[in-house]
Order: C-alpha cells, then structure tokens, then sequence
C-alpha cells in the first residue's frame, strides 16, 4: 500500500489546531524573556484569533483521509469556541494579577483545551475524536488545579481527573466493542453496519456515557458543581462553554452521521433530557454560592440542550421540514449559552475578589448602587439564562422548543417549560439581591469598587452578543440552517 | 420616511427615547429629571391624542398598519396596528404615566433617575402590547413589560416589596410560558405568526381545529390573560403587589397593566377561539361573577385603604370579563369602556390613597378619621372619584357597568342580577371607607396638621376629575368610536359559531382539517 501523503488542503483544515498549539508552545517558550503579564495577554488573544480566522482558509469536506470533516458545523464551533477562548484569555488577565498566578502556561494550557476542542469538533473518527477529547481534558483537569494553593482548587482538579478518566475509559471502551462490530471507527462506515447487532448498541451506550459525562448530563453530573466551583472562575467560564460546546457537536455529527444510534439514543436522550432539567434546575434552587448556582444551572441548559436532540430522530424522518430546524437549535441554544456564561462567569470572577472569597448570594447584596454597570449586566445574563425576549437565552430556547413541538414531544415540551419555571426562580433570586437589598454594612474591605477594565470589556461584548441574538437571531441562523451543515450525515 | 407613517412606532418608542435621555443627566439631578420625565410623558399624551383623529368612526379592521420584516424563521414580522379599542388603551396608558410622575414627586427619594427610566420602559411596554399585530412581538413586549414593574416595585415599593414583586413576576411568567405554547402550536398549524393572516386561516372551514385542541389552545392564551385581569382563582398577587407598589406603579399597575388581560381576551381568544370561547364561556362568566362578589366582600372587610382599593379591582375587572363573554354587543362595548373607565377612577384612587401615604405613611384606615376638617380640597376630590368609581350616573364608571349589565341581562338574566349586586357592594364598601377615612372626629393628633393638596396634587386630580365627568357625559364620543372595532369580534365570534352550530355532525371533519393544516403550514415553513 502506497503510503498516503496529506494534501496543502488536508493542512488547511487543521489549520486552526495547528496555529492553536503553535501559539501555546510559543507562550511557554516566550515565559523565561517576557515577565510582562498584559503582553503574554496579548499574545494568547492573538493567537485565539488567527486560530479562528484561519478557518477561512478551509475548505468544506473530508481531511486526513476522512479522519476529519471540515463542515459548516465545525466551522460553526470553531468559531464558537475560538469567541470563547478570546474572552475567557481577555477576562484571566486580572484574575491571574489578583491571584498572582503565572500567565504563560495559563494561557498556553487554554490554547492546547481549544485545539483539542476544535479536533472534537470536526471529528470523523471516534479515535480522533479520542485523541481531542484527551487533549482537552488534561489541559483542563491542570487549569482546574491551577490555583495551587487553594484546597478547593486542588480538589476540584483530583475530583475531574479521576471521574473524567473513568468516563474516557467509558468513551474508550465503546470505540473498542463498536470497533469489533463493525471493523472501523470511521462514523460512516459505522452508519453503514448492521444497526441491529446487540453489541453495536452497546459500544454506543457507553460512547454515550462517556460524552454525556463531559457535558455533565445528570446521572453524570455529581463531578460539576465542586469542578466549576474550585476551578478558577476564568478557567469555570471556559468549562462551561467551551468544552460542553465541542462535546456536544461531537455528539450531534455520531448522532446524525450513525443512524443505529438515531433510533437507539431517542429514548435515552428523552430521559437525560428531563433527569438532567430537573436535577439541574432543583439543584440550583437550593444554592447560596452564585458560583456553584451557575454550575447547577449549566446541567439544567445541558438538559434544554438535549431536548433539540431528541427532535431531531423525528424530524430526520420527516420530509417536509427536515432536520435542519433542530440542529439550527441545537448551534444557535449553544453560541447564546455559551456567551452568557462568560460573561457571568467574568462578573463573578471579578466580584469574587481575591482567594475567590465573595461568592455568595451576601456578596451580591446591594450590587446595583456598587456597580450598576456589573448588576446591570448580569441582570441581563441571567435574565438570558432564564430565556425573556430580547436576549439570546431566549430564541435558543424558542427554537428547541420549537424543534420539540414540530415532532409532537409535547410532553417534552411541557415538563421544558416547568423547568423554564422553577429556573425563574433562582436566576430572579440573585437579581433581587442585587437591586432590592442592602449590603447592610457587611461589604468586605476588600470588594472590588468596580469591574477591571478588561473584564468590563469581555462583560459589554457579551451583553452586545447576547442582544444581538436575541434581536436578530436570524443572521446566525441563516448560516447555520444549511443542507450542508453536516456533510458526513448526507 | 414620512413621520406622520410611523406614527405607532413613534409612540412605542419615543419613551425609550426618553428614557436613555434620562441616563445623560446626573442621577442626584432631581430638578431636571422629573421635569424631563414629565415633559416626554406629557408630549408622548399628546401624540397619542393624533390617533384620534386618524382612526375614524366606523373604520373597519386596523389602520396606521406598520409592517416589517424581522425575523425570516419563524417569520416574526414588526407589524403594528391600531383599531378603536386599541387607540383608547394606548390614551389611557399615555395620560396615566405623566400623572405616575406627578404622583411620585414627593413619594419617591432614592434612585429617582432610575425610577423614572423604569417608569417610561414600562410605558414602552404597555403601549407595544396594545399595538403589536404579531403574536411573537405582543409575547415580546408582554414580557419586556414584566421587568420595568417588577423593579418598581421591588426597589421602590413598601414593606413586602420584594416578596411581592417576586410574586407578581412569577405569576406572570407561569402564565406567560402556557402562552408561548400555545404560540407555537398556532405557528405549527399555520404557518404564520401574524393575528391577521392566522385568523384568516382558521376562519377557512377546512382549517377547522378539532374542538380539543381549539380548547387547549383556548386555554393557553387565557390563563396567562385570566392571571394578568386577574380573574377569580389567580387573583392572590394583585392585593401583594398593589399594596407594596409605589403610588406609580399603582396607578399604572391598575390603570392599564390588567386590561392587557381583558384586551388580551378580546383581541386573541374570542376571534382566534370563538369555538371554544362559547364553550368556556359558562364557567368563565360563573368565575367572573365570583370574582366580581368576592372582591367586593373582601373589599369589604379590608382594613387597609390601599388594599380596599385593590380588592375593588378584582371585583370592577370581573365586571369586564363578565361583559366579555356574553357576547352581546352591548357588554362588550360597556367592557371596553368599562377597561377605560377603570383605569381612570382606580388610577385616581391610587394617587390618592398615595397621598394620604405621602403625609402619614400608613395605610391603614384606623389611622384616619375626621380628614375633612384639616384637607377640605382633598376629601372633596376623593368623594367625587369615590362616586365614579362607585357607578353614580354621569360619572365614568356608570357607563360601563350599565352596559354590561344591560347586555348581560338579555343572555342570562341570572347572571346579570348576581353582577348587578357587585355595583351595590361596590358603594358599600367605598362609601363606608369614605365615612371612616374623613367623618367622625379627628382622633389622631397627628392628623389634624395635615396639609391640604398642593398644586401638583390639585392639577392631577383636577385631570382625573375632568376625564371622569367628560366620560360620564359625554360617553357617545368614545362609545361610537369602539363600535365598529366590537362589532368586527363579535362578528368573528358569531359567524364562526353560528356555521359551526348548523352544520351536520360528520365524522371527525377537523381531524381531516387539522392534518391538511399541518401540511399546508409546514410548507410554508420549509425552505
């Protein structure tokens, strides 16, 4: 067999990864001459953005001899998480002075998370998808420990290595028994196997457990909320946007490209999708750190998330509409959830204070006459978080509600809206501690006056992001609403 | 672009406009902001005024339309319209907020820009959802709404304020998720989000919805209106939030914040549902009368003034209701000047239940006694808004509630001599409160140095009075103008009923009906 040399073109379909990790290994070498904290800043902002930009150097089809798919869907999280890298890098600048962390490898161990996320995102081929999977975790499992000194941190970081591990080895050992059904890890040879083979089923089970653990679907959930909350919050924003993002397009390209898995996951998506809004939305009532109360709450919009995913094995059947709508859902739900997260979680990163200390529901007392700027902001997130017009939060969640409606998962639909409910709850909960009661004197000497500028400025490009989602939700949704949105699935 | 085309657009927005012109000036600017929010309220009246001189009498569907293409998938357009009912909500809505402004003048001390910028946002609201035409852009500025009220009075408000504007919000938001539903289920029959167009569709015989999914989507629409009224079972957040919002948000609250509710009924569920609306309208008007009995009687035994007088909207409200959905044209015009006629004595009974707070700081009606002595001005207009709001011929409220049971007399006499005993009640309750609150003996010390109303005070009250004696008598101005706009939904309720009525009972015609929809709508749907 000759052996197969990859194309210029090949190349350029990576090209992102590549510039991705080349912009990591250079902040590591650039750490020892360059002492500067706001250049290295900069250098891993700019590196974020040739990353993404690159894409326009792609073109849409196969790489690596089908190991990768450069399609409008991983274009789409490319840039979704190249946005989202960019803010996240842009909002550590002040937390790492705070904190006094080191910044290079901050920053370097952010770039290699996002090329592993961008290699999941256009993945073809479950060990490919493998080898992102892994390079996004261990990347994260060391920024979640990377406050060293903080017990919290360290714990958060042992506790997502050893149940992160346990569910690649999940991940791992469906590939194998999928492997020796079908002799391939290629997703389209895979689809074009026998669909009825008990062990093919299997494989995709646990494939399924291993991804639903990384986007923390409930019952593989316990490991978010003491993660999100010991991570550093930066490191918490990026994890709660970027990461669950990637996954869930992996899930999306196995789930539409494999068609056993269509059928076999409706009713397992149907169930995580309501285990996972409840547990999400009940644990979140009960929360007195905001911090952790967003970490509840981004189980719950994994649970929204899954809703378009289950519409989607009705609507591949159906002719007419197609299944166009519910993946569009699935993008546009995804790029508005993870924009607000960030800016939340930038909010708390800076209202936190040093040692990440004023995290409570206390601490937000009497935000408004403090910092209208960030009460108002987060006013905004949360009311996004909890889908009112005008915002992003709320056509993602129109349009799986749609999606929902459109294959007549009425029930699904109803029990999405109790949830929309109980979520009024906790997310109105901290805006009334921010406008309607006082700090009552206990404000800490140490509060912040007001929000750095950096991170003022990541908060106003979310909240812009968030309104122009929600004003104009079609600019988006005309690219992602494409026949050619996910080419391996045609 | 022509203004005088965008006239409606005009009027939703030029209080934002106001609004972000308030963020200019310093927020210990006192003086200037409460000027700058009286004078764009105030201009904002008067170009609400110009509708009346665009929407004729007799006009048939909706004029001044503004169309819009916004969104392509699903297709929410920006399409505004205003039809007779419409125009005179959108006036009441205008002239209330300048007289919220003058009411808060003294009332409201901390944060008073943002006060007021919440102030005008709600207007923005409340107008757009009196004009949109789209069902999405009404659910949008029904929620937007929600924000701007529940900070009034959550920031602003008394005691329980916060547990209140929760509550408020809340019950709102329940409702409204029941309404986004049924939304969408309407789009997925038809195609369409425009309350024209799907109108239309369901008027078709072949578009006929089955009767229980017409009733479920009946059902959608109206608990999140029966909330906003708020009818009988779902009225325990008004007493909460009126009692603990500032004399503003009172004002607005009562004056047009629960006619979305009725106006929401009239304009969605009767000519969307008319099927249903007949079938649902036995327990509906039954709810409306208790609503209309109980709020009376527990008005009754309020010993909180503020209190009193919201309970005596649950009972005027349930008047509106009732009127609704007999389906006479007769009571439904007395409901829509009934919605008017509301607005005007509640309003001014809130600002000048907030007066009384202003001085002394309490509601509670124990704490009066004797006021005609030390405020002879004050208990004089407070009489006189006491009889309008308590149906004294010539006065405003008569009118409505005359109407009404007029109409409801010729459908059910039954029900028309229940609700003919809310309008007895009514003067006991506020008659009896009027005796407590200013005869008897000045008791209190403190009472006897209460100032008398001043300027402010006296010119919004003079306002209110003018208003309410110009609709007792001359009530043929606004009754010929909501004619032809009644006329057009009980013709949709009727017509549509009638040829449901007289046509033979097939097999399950609208299940055939519902699926050829279906398909018809997903085409248009998919590209």
């Amino acid at each position: 067999m000759v052996p197969q040399i990859p194309q210029a073109a090949d190349i350029a379909r990576v090209l992102p990864e590549i510039l991705w990790c080349a912009f990591g290994a250079f902040l590591m070498l650039l750490q020892p001459f360059l002492k500067n904290r706001q250049m290295l800043t900069l250098f891993g902002m700019i590196g974020a953005a040739l990353g993404t930009l690159s894409t326009f150097f792609g073109h849409s089809g196969p790489g690596f001899f089908g190991l990768i798919q450069f399609d409008i869907l991983s274009l789409f999280f490319h840039w979704l998480m190249g946005l989202v890298v960019f803010l996240v890098i842009l909002a550590s600048d002040s937390y790492l002075e705070r904190e006094n962390l080191a910044a290079a490898e901050f920053y370097a161990l952010i770039l290699f998370a996002t090329a592993g996320m961008g290699v999941l995102a256009s993945a073809q081929e479950l060990l490919t998808a493998f080898i992102g999977l892994e390079m996004s975790s261990i990347s994260s499992y060391i920024l979640a420990g990377y406050r060293r000194d903080a017990v919290k941190s360290s714990e958060s970081a042992v506790k997502y290595f050893l149940l992160g591990s346990f569910a690649t080895a999940f991940f791992l050992y469906g590939i194998a028994l999928v492997y020796g059904v079908t002799g391939s890890t290629n997703l389209a040879q895979i689809a074009s196997a026998d669909p009825s083979s008990n062990l093919l089923r299997l494989g995709l089970a646990l494939i399924l457990v291993g991804l639903g653990f990384k986007v923390a679907l409930a019952p593989f959930q316990v490991w978010t909320p003491d993660v999100y909350e010991g991570a550093p919050t930066p490191v918490t924003a990026l994890f709660a946007a970027g990461p669950k993002a990637a996954t869930f397009a992996l899930l999306l390209r196995i789930f539409t490209t494999i068609h056993a898995a269509t059928d076999f996951w409706f009713w397992a998506f149907w169930i995580l999708a309501v285990v996972t809004m409840f547990v999400g939305n009940l644990g979140a009532v009960v929360q007195t750190n905001v911090k952790r109360m967003l970490a509840y709450s981004s189980i719950a919009h994994a649970g929204y998330t899954l809703v378009a995913f289950a519409a989607v094995t009705f609507l591949k059947t159906d002719p007419e509409i197609g299944p166009w709508p519910a993946y569009a859902a699935v993008l546009f739900y995804l790029l508005g959830y993870a924009l607000v997260k960030v800016g939340a979680f930038t909010i708390v990163s800076e209202i936190g204070g040093k040692g990440e200390s004023h995290l409570t529901l206390d601490d937000f007392a009497g935000l408004a006459t403090r910092q209208p700027f960030a009460a108002a902001a987060m006013t905004l997130f949360l009311l996004s978080l909890l889908g009112l017009p005008i915002t992003a939060g709320f056509f993602g969640k129109f349009y799986v509600f749609k999606a929902a409606i459109n294959s007549k998962l009425i029930w699904l639909a109803v029990l999405m809206t109790i949830n929309s409910i109980i979520g009024a709850y906790y997310y109105l909960r901290v805006i009334v501690v921010m406008y309607w009661r006082d700090h009552e004197g206990k404000l800490p000497a140490d509060a912040a006056p007001s929000l750095s500028p950096t991170a003022a400025m990541v908060v106003m490009v979310a909240c812009l992001a968030t309104l122009y989602l929600g004003l104009f939700p079609n600019h988006i949704l005309g690219i992602v609403l494409s026949q050619d949105l996910i080419l391996s699935a045609r | 672009m022509e203004l005088s085309g965008h006239l409606l657009s005009v009027l939703i927005f030029f209080p934002a406009f106001g609004a972000a012109a308030l963020l200019f000036l310093r927020s210990d600017d006192e003086y200037w902001v409460r000027r700058l929010t009286f004078v764009v309220s105030t201009v904002e009246f008067l170009f609400s005024l110009l509708l009346l001189r665009i929407v004729t009498i007799g006009a048939q569907g909706y004029s001044m339309t503004e169309y819009k293409a916004w969104i392509a998938a699903p297709p929410i357009n920006y399409h505004l319209g205003v039809d007779g009912i419409s125009m005179f909500l959108v006036i009441l809505t205008t002239f209330l907020t300048p007289i919220g402004v003058l009411a808060s003048w003294k009332g409201v001390h901390h944060r008073i820009k943002e006060f007021h910028v919440m102030l005008l946002l709600l207007e923005v609201g409340i107008i757009g959802v009196f004009l949109a035409l789209d069902l999405f852009l009404f659910f949008l500025f029904w929620e937007v709404m929600l924000i701007p009220m529940a900070f009034l009075i959550g920031i602003w408000g008394h005691g329980r304020r916060i547990y209140a504007a929760v509550k408020f919000f809340l019950y709102t938001m329940a409702g409204s998720a029941f309404m986004i539903v049924g939304i969408l289920w309407l789009y997925n029959l038809t195609g369409s989000l425009d309350l024209p167009i799907i109108q239309g569709i369901l008027q078709m015989p072949q578009y006929h919805l089955s009767p229980s999914a017409e009733m479920l989507l009946f059902l959608s629409f109206f608990v999140a209106f029966a909330i906003k009224v708020p009818m009988f079972p779902f009225h325990t957040w008004l007493p909460d939030a009126h009692t603990e919002a500032p004399t503003a948000g009172s004002i607005i609250l009562a004056g047009v914040l629960l006619k979305m509710g009725t106006y929401g009924m009239m304009r969605f569920c009767l000519p969307l549902f008319p099927e249903a609306s007949h079938r649902a309208a036995p327990v509906v008007g039954v709810l409306a009368i208790i609503g209309i009995i109980y709020g009376a009687l527990v008005a009754l035994v309020q010993p909180n003034l503020k209190r009193l007088v919201a309970y005596s909207s649950v009972s005027h409200l349930g008047f509106v209701v009732l009127g609704i959905f007999t389906f006479h044209t007769v009571s439904m015009e007395g409901a829509v000047y009934q919605m008017l006629a509301h607005g005007i004595s509640t309003g001014a009974l809130f600002f000048l239940v907030g007066m009384l707070y202003d001085r002394r700081h309490t509601f509670e009606i124990s704490e009066y006694g004797g006021l005609c002595a030390p405020m002879p001005k004050f208990a004089a207009f407070f009489l006189f808004i006491t009889l309008s709001s308590m149906v004294l011929p010539m006065l405003n409220g008569f009118v409505g509630e005359f109407l009404i049971l007029l109409g409801t007399y010729q459908v059910h006499w039954g029900w028309g001599s229940w609700a003919a005993t809310g309008v007895i009640l009514s003067a006991c309750y506020l008659l009896w409160a009027y005796q407590r609150v200013f005869y008897g003996d000045t008791r209190i010390a403190e009472n006897k140095e209460m100032k008398d109303i001043d300027a402010r005070e006296y010119w919004g009250l003079v306002a209110f009075s003018v208003v309410a004696l110009w609709m007792g008598i001359g009530s043929p101005y606004i009754t010929r103008r909501i004619a032809a706009p009644v006329a057009t939904v009980i013709q949709q309720t009727q017509s549509h009923y009638a040829v449901e009525a007289a046509r033979p009972v097939t097999p399950s015609p609208s299940a055939v009906a519902v699926e050829t929809q279906q398909d018809s709508g997903r085409r248009m749907v998919s590209r």
